[in-house]
């Protein structure tokens, strides 16, 4: 069933009694000539664009150990921009951003993109150079930047803190395209539009060991069976280490837990998403009103999908110091997620040392931004045997040989990026 | 998560700083050259769940390093002593 204001429309008059699953639910077959692993945005993008664009692969089945969508794509702060500074990250973000504001027709779905807009804020000259040196870089990369003195800043955003004397907000680098997404809608339009062009997605099917035959991957071994396969590509990032260990891999990342906050809704405040630039807090209200806002991962290695208290005080401190005005609002939940963090802070999508197996992996606590790119990339590798012209710099061998992609510089410390 | 340190106690970890997996082995050469043991050391991970040894740093406190056990899957501090 095709979406539209014509379906909508019917169905209202139906007393909405004829909708039908966006999804089948597949069983497994005994074989496929592509098996995706990871059932979230990554994974379900991968799936959605290798049979939109890359039908001569065959069969496409998608595994996912619990639902779809459960994972971070389901629990993130929904954020979408393309302000990245390095030449080997830009030109995919700027594509990706590119992607999403054609999406919701390419895959006919809601994903509610809504380009509101990003303020990185700048609270020192040297900051004010570095975010001018970004956002010259995003020009030359095809991407929209602007840089804001204090008065046009606060023009535009007069509820900031603007007497703050230790932090004083002296501007910002906007990105207008950039914004926000429904993130779970995201999940559930890849699923629809994979599924729409005949891949099985398999929930509730966990994945034990690769199979191997002669140093080439030749299936898997899940809760559900043994599922072969011609070509096999894993995107479970947050997991990514643990699936690699059953293919013999060790990869450069550390999982780690990101917490994410959302306060009880409240009437139209924040029309946009803004960025501390003194300390790391980021903000943007939801349609249901809720203000959703996140900083920095704990810092310590975890697989417990939580986080611990000082880091919910630095966040919420960081918001204080910028806009006292939330002070009253009470935190209605607060969450985490597993991230995986690579060694230079960016993501990985690549062939691995085992043929037929990819991965998708390193996405660290920008990976929703990425979603459709990510996807788009890594079946174009999956299918084509090579990377992506925007993707090629992702590759597992960059460390080994020094060719790093690090934004902020911090070296191979995946707590500090 | 609270950690025992063997000099100050019982604190929080918002005294305490992370620093890295205390069992990883470095390449005994001296790195004059690169060689795929440096880079696996340096960049590579096991990254897995449950116990694992780690440098934690008291750097609010007595600023002693401490080797903390610590489950990754349940944030339980297993065991706390000097290096």
């Amino acid at each position: 069933m095709r979406y539209s204001a014509f379906s909508v429309l019917t169905q209202a008059l139906r007393g909405h009694t004829g909708w039908k699953p966006a999804w089948r639910k597949a069983a497994p077959a005994p074989s496929y000539d592509v098996i995706v692993i990871g059932g979230g945005g990554g994974g379900l993008a991968t799936a959605y664009y290798l049979a939109k664009n890359h039908p001569e692969v065959g069969r496409i089945a998608l595994l996912e150990k619990g639902w779809l969508g459960g994972g971070n794509i389901g629990r993130n702060t929904t954020i979408i921009r393309s302000n990245y500074m390095l030449p080997g990250n830009e030109p995919f973000y700027e594509f990706s951003m590119k992607l999403w504001e054609g999406l919701e027709q390419d895959f006919n779905y809601n994903a509610m993109v809504s380009q509101r807009g990003i303020y990185n804020l700048y609270h020192s000259d040297a900051q004010r150079d570095a975010y001018a040196r970004r956002g010259n870089s995003m020009l030359l990369h095809g991407a929209d930047a602007q840089l804001l003195d204090r008065a046009q800043l606060r023009r535009e955003l007069p509820y900031l803190n603007y007497d703050n004397a230790r932090f004083p907000v002296q501007g910002a680098l906007v990105q207008r395209r950039a914004g926000t997404a429904r993130h779970d809608a995201v999940a559930w339009g890849y699923a629809r539009g994979a599924d729409q062009r005949g891949v099985d997605i398999i929930e509730n099917c966990e994945v034990l060991g690769i199979l191997q035959e002669d140093g080439k991957a030749v299936g898997v071994e899940t809760t559900r069976g043994v599922i072969r396969a011609g070509k096999i590509g894993m995107a479970v990032a947050g997991a990514s280490s643990l699936l690699a260990a059953k293919a013999g891999l060790r990869l450069p990342i550390e999982s780690h837990a990101l917490q994410a906050f959302v306060s009880e809704g409240l009437k139209p405040l924040i029309d946009t998403v803004i960025t501390f630039g003194a300390g790391h807090f980021y903000i943007s209200q939801s349609d249901k009103g809720g203000l959703v806002f996140g900083g920095d991962i704990d810092g310590y290695n975890s697989y417990a999908q939580r986080g611990n208290l000082p880091v919910i005080e630095d966040v919420c401190e960081g918001g204080m110091a910028l806009m006292p005005m939330i002070g009253r609002a009470r935190l209605l939940r607060s969450w985490g997620g597993l991230m995986d963090m690579s060694m230079d802070g960016s993501p990985i999508i690549d062939k691995t040392p085992v043929e037929n197996l990819f991965i998708n992996a390193g996405w660290c606590y920008g990976g929703f931004k990425a979603t459709p790119a990510s996807g788009f990339c890594f079946a174009h590798l999956i299918a084509r045997g090579a990377p992506h012209e925007v993707a090629g710099a992702y590759r597992l061998a960059r460390f080994a040989e020094g060719k790093l992609i690090d934004e902020k510089g911090v070296g191979a410390q995946p707590n500090l990026h | 998560m609270r950690i025992t340190c063997p000099h100050c106690g019982n604190r929080g970890l918002e005294e305490f700083t992370y620093t890295q997996d205390a069992e990883r082995t470095r390449p005994t050469d001296g790195g004059a050259t690169p060689t795929p043991e440096w880079a696996d050391y340096i960049y590579l991970r096991d990254n897995l769940k449950g116990p694992r040894k780690e440098y934690w740093y008291h750097s609010a406190g007595c600023h002693a390093w401490l080797i903390v056990e610590r489950d990754v899957s349940t944030h339980e501090i297993l065991s706390v002593r000097l290096p």
